[in-house]
């Protein structure tokens, strides 16, 4: 053990270059380089009369009057502030229960409650449409078994929670293993000078456990909101279901893939989605300061 | 500058000089003819080559075989595309990126105008395809010939028709309708006697609703070369929409989205006990709704005007040929045999509903008995539908775009208290906003 | 009566880094488990769902409830037979496509994501940060801003509907990047890479015989989770692929779906319920199987700030 060489252990050289540069270029490809030509789309209109021309930040003044686009962007954003919460506090409630080791069958219930994240999103979209069809689908059932009139998932007011709903169920499991995971590394010994301490389960939980796991709780909100605005496949492949109420425009992802392959506009659709991701990132970036700043 | 910086620069500025290359086209109102004769298409046959073709349509697959057993020194490469609005952006992305697409396509009627215009499909009336106005429908033919050049040659066609189903309307004393107002009625009627059965089901179709709008002698889309006149308030549109309202307020329609597993066991079972459609339905009845057959019957489209014989047209397609196709003589052989030679009878046979005057007037044809209709011979009617089509009809020069939002608009009507009228009128306000900024002229 | 003082350290632990479970004595409550249960209830049932309904015929799917079997007919394995050989075999080719990209796709996103995370975590060099905020900041963009210019750049490139299209986007991973640096970061003391260096090894050669044996649980569960996402990918091969010969079993699937809307077409909707079943399958027993490494994987590699 050399304690006289002060000189860093890691390598300061090209050679990080030669493990991190494959990764790199591919990403470079798929990446920076499609992000770089929809700037250069978004400052472009190419139409059916009159082809391609230069047109600046129209794109980008247009979009911001759009009201298409704003309904989209607060649809997302309420989904945000209620389904987030929603989904990472069960996540976490499951996560306390398994790591507090006084369940029957835990191991039952981690691989269970984490088996919908394997399932793809076009096959648990066709399940849960399914069940929600208030003509055959289990809503249907129940309302015929037991003569009442349940609201249906798919209208106007609940489509959204109904969507919700899905997305919940998708990744519950796949939080509740990131947290349970952070959970497991959390020392010893804080328990039990905590036990000598005489606190409580509660008290336990919410003065060691929460902030130890703070980390992964950030990570996992960061990781769902971006996912929440970029919803698109769960409403998308459900359109079919309730064209009327899951508009082209439901989410601004969905407006800007409508407005690629249904309008085609190129144009346009690079230019809302540059400004989504924009926001996503700010937020995102905002999320992170916040979680990593308090206490 | 790092590396990083560096690669991703030189990776951005080569997508940027690959993209300026690339570029968009400029389009004109009609597009030359497709250089070449019919001297080309038969110096093509015999040299053979492959094609490749992109249609859903189940009977196509009979046509290649048939054409590569006459033909044996051309292969023919049958993509069975996902159908509706995924096919046609598959087909606009191929345009757009110059590449990747098919030599042969399957283009419903509603969008040969956008693709005309566009020049995405070949102009075959060099070819000698103008010679083949004849032979067809007077319905598919104008919709294939927009701009006075023929963009396709028609595969079938959907004159619409009434099919219903007779047991659901003798068990609650219902008479055939012959007019709207009488169907109207008729759905009241049902919907009193039986709260879980409707007389159709209706979830805001775009091309049901500019059929009906058709029917009623109503053209909201006047076309023009780059002008377009965009107008629901028309006499056409307006008779519809008021009286299709009580159908929507009274909830006499179900909402079952069409094409669901859902629809097919409502249509099997009785809960949706009619369709007013297109001819090439009694196929997709006989496979989907198998608990129904010799129960449903054919009737003539309910009227406006009590004894008029007016019909539409909905759905049905031509195949085209793709303007960027390597080996165009020999794609519009395959169109031609697929159209109006030994393909078409192929066809026939398999089940499609023609386009062809000839095939239309047949004894054989007329006289067909139909298992699922109880042995009815529905091609009478059928027949006399494609015969009685409303003339002057025109769809957008970029309807794919117009149907595929039409849910976001007019189906506001469908889920909230907005009348139909005011929903259409948003409809078509969304669409001009399109077609403004497509460089049309729309009024 | 025994009273354990030390819960026993239980031998399969890979990862150094595994803590003791705090035992909080013997209580369990079945108050809690109940309650977990509506959970782990609620996750089930979409899949409950699913398998008895794989079990309906075509009639029998439209008939019966929804969430039990259609008495007097257990059509599974007619229709299982039928799923693998409808429209020649469609099914069959769908399977072995999704199988090479998952194997090339996610195979490849987990030796970058490896080779990337330990570059990162082992190494100083220049432009180190920028690549980190890069690659999390490119999370946020959504994925339709950059679909429709990868196809326009793929198809200039005339890669689109080839397998290329979807496997080159597959290779990048930022979760599996992030999470190979943090686990690489735990995982492999500086000590001994040293110890390589200075015994004259060359940084490749140390890399695979001293520290990927060592990130063993973290590569097992990046592979995990690219094979998931290369599995059920649906949204890119959507835009990219054309020709039926080369979708994935989400693309193909859905065109079933879809299959219906066609004159003279079939509906088989119980054919695209049983190929979801038979989709999802090899995935929960992927999962099931290697438990052990990617819970081991995910607790090492847990976010510590």
């Amino acid at each position: 053990m050399t304690d006289t060489l002060v000189v860093s252990t890691r390598r300061r050289s090209w050679a990080g270059w030669k493990f991190v540069g494959p990764f790199m270029a591919v990403f470079a490809l798929v990446f920076l380089a499609p992000i770089g030509y929809s700037i250069y789309l978004s400052l472009y209109r190419n139409r059916l009369i009159g082809g391609n021309s230069f047109v600046g930040i129209d794109n980008y003044t247009q979009a911001i009057q759009d009201d298409q686009f704003w309904s989209g962007f607060g649809r997302v954003a309420l989904f945000l502030v209620v389904q987030v919460p929603i989904m990472l506090i069960l996540a976490l409630v499951v996560a306390l229960a398994i790591d507090s080791g006084r369940l029957y069958g835990k191991a039952f219930f981690r691989v269970t409650i984490f088996l919908p994240y394997a399932v793809p999103a076009v096959v648990a979209t066709f399940m849960w449409g399914f069940m929600y069809s208030n003509q055959f689908g289990l809503v249907g059932n129940i309302n015929e078994a037991f003569g009442i009139t349940l609201p249906e998932p798919l209208s106007a007011n609940l489509a959204l929670a109904s969507i919700g709903n899905i997305v919940t169920w998708e990744f519950v499991g796949y939080n509740m293993l990131i947290f349970y995971s952070a959970l497991r590394v959390v020392p010893a010994s804080l328990y039990e000078s905590a036990e000598i301490d005489g606190a409580g389960a509660f008290r336990i939980i919410t003065a060691i456990k929460l902030p130890a796991i703070r980390g992964a709780l950030v990570i996992a909100t960061i990781f769902s909101v971006i996912g929440s605005f970029q919803l698109f496949n769960e409403p998308a492949i459900m359109r079919p279901l309730a064209r009327n109420v899951l508009t082209t425009d439901y989410t601004p992802n969905m407006y800007a893939y409508s407005l690629s392959f249904a309008g085609q506009q190129y144009n346009y659709a690079a230019t809302v989605a540059i400004i989504m991701g924009v926001i996503t990132m700010v937020i995102a970036y905002v999320v992170q300061l916040r979680g990593t700043r308090e206490n | 500058m790092s590396r990083f910086i560096k690669v991703a620069a030189a990776a951005t500025a080569a997508m940027l000089a690959l993209a300026a290359c690339g570029g968009g086209g400029d389009t004109s109102t009609d597009t030359p003819a497709a250089k070449g004769s019919e001297a080309d298409v038969t110096a093509a046959l015999a040299k053979g080559g492959s094609l490749t073709v992109w249609a859903w349509d189940g009977t196509v697959k009979d046509v290649a075989a048939g054409f590569q057993k006459k033909y044996p020194n051309v292969k023919i490469n049958l993509v069975s595309a996902l159908s509706g609005d995924k096919h046609y952006t598959a087909l606009q992305n191929a345009v757009a990126a110059g590449s990747g697409g098919p030599d042969v396509a399957q283009v419903e009627y509603f969008a040969v105008l956008q693709f005309a215009l566009s020049k995405a499909l070949a102009n075959l009336s060099g070819y000698g395809a103008d010679s083949l106005k004849s032979e067809f429908t007077p319905g598919p033919w104008a919709a294939v010939t927009p701009n006075g050049g023929v963009y396709g040659l028609p595969l079938d066609s959907g004159p619409m028709a009434m099919f219903y189903n007779k047991e659901v309307f003798d068990k609650n004393g219902i008479t055939v309708p012959t007019t709207w107002a009488e169907y109207v009625e008729a759905a009241r009627k049902l919907h009193t006697a039986n709260p879980k059965a409707y007389l159709t089901g209706d979830t805001g179709d775009a091309g049901f609703t500019t059929s009906m709008i058709w029917q009623a002698g109503g053209k909201p889309y006047q076309v023009s070369g780059n002008d377009v006149t965009i107008n629901f308030a028309d006499p056409g549109a307006a008779k519809y929409a008021t009286t299709w309202q009580p159908m929507i307020t009274e909830k006499l329609v179900a909402s079952i989205p069409p094409w669901t597993d859902e629809w097919f066991k409502a249509l099997g079972d009785g809960t949706i006990a009619s369709l007013v459609t297109g001819a090439w339905m009694p196929g997709n009845l006989a496979s989907g709704a198998k608990a129904a057959a010799g129960k449903w019957r054919v009737a003539p489209m309910p009227q406006w005007e009590a004894g008029g014989k007016a019909t539409a047209e909905n759905g049905g397609s031509s195949l085209g040929v793709m303007d960027k196709s390597a080996n165009k003589a020999l794609a519009y052989a395959f169109v031609k045999y697929a159209a109006a030679e030994e393909g078409k009878d192929l066809r026939i046979k398999a089940g499609a509903f023609p386009s062809t005057t000839k095939d239309l007037n047949s004894p054989e044809f007329l006289a067909t008995e139909f298992p699922y209709f109880g042995g009815q011979k529905a091609n009478e009617i059928l027949a006399q539908s494609a015969k009685d089509v409303v003339s002057g009809w025109s769809y957008l020069p970029f309807q794919v775009y117009a149907n595929s939002v039409f849910n976001d608009s007019a189906g506001k009507a469908y889920v909230s208290a907005t009348p139909l009228t005011d929903s259409l009128k948003a409809w078509g306000e969304q669409s001009a906003k399109y077609g403004k900024e497509q460089g049309f002229t729309v009024k | 009566m025994t009273t354990t003082v030390q819960s026993p350290r239980r031998p399969r632990d890979a990862a150094p880094v595994r803590r003791k479970p705090y035992r909080r004595g013997n209580r369990r409550s079945l108050t809690l488990t109940l309650l977990t249960g509506v959970v782990a209830i609620y996750s089930l049932v979409p899949l409950f769902w699913l398998v008895v309904n794989a079990t309906k015929t075509p009639e029998g799917l439209l008939g019966s409830f929804g969430l039990w079997f259609d008495d007097g007919k257990f059509a599974l394995f007619d229709n299982i037979a039928q799923t693998f050989t409808y429209d020649d075999g469609a099914f069959v080719r769908w399977l072995g496509n999704t199988v090479m990209y998952v194997v090339v796709g996610a195979g490849g996103a987990t030796m970058l994501a490896t080779l990337a995370g330990y570059g990162l975590a082992k190494f100083n060099f220049v432009g180190k940060r920028a690549v980190f905020a890069t690659v999390i900041g490119a999370v946020a963009v959504p994925g339709t801003a950059l679909a429709v210019p990868t196809f326009l750049m793929f198809s200039k490139m005339g890669l689109t509907n080839t397998p290329w299209s979807v496997i080159i986007p597959s290779l990048v991973s930022p979760f599996g990047l992030y999470l190979m640096w943090t686990f690489s970061a735990q995982a492999i003391p500086d000590e001994m890479l040293e110890a390589a260096r200075m015994d004259g090894a060359g940084e490749f050669r140390t890399f695979l015989r001293i520290s990927v044996p060592l990130l063993g649980p973290g590569i097992v569960t990046v592979l995990l989770f690219t094979m998931v996402a290369t599995w059920n990918n649906y949204f890119l091969p959507l835009i990219m692929l054309k020709d039926p010969a080369w979708y994935p079993l989400t693309i193909g699937l859905n065109a079933w779906n879809d299959q219906a809307q066609t004159v003279g077409g079939q509906a088989v909707f119980n054919l695209v319920i049983t190929g979801s079943l038979l989709t999802i399958l090899p995935l929960l027993a992927a999962f099931l199987l290697l438990q052990r490494y990617w819970q081991s994987g995910l607790t090492a590699g847990s976010v510590k700030e």
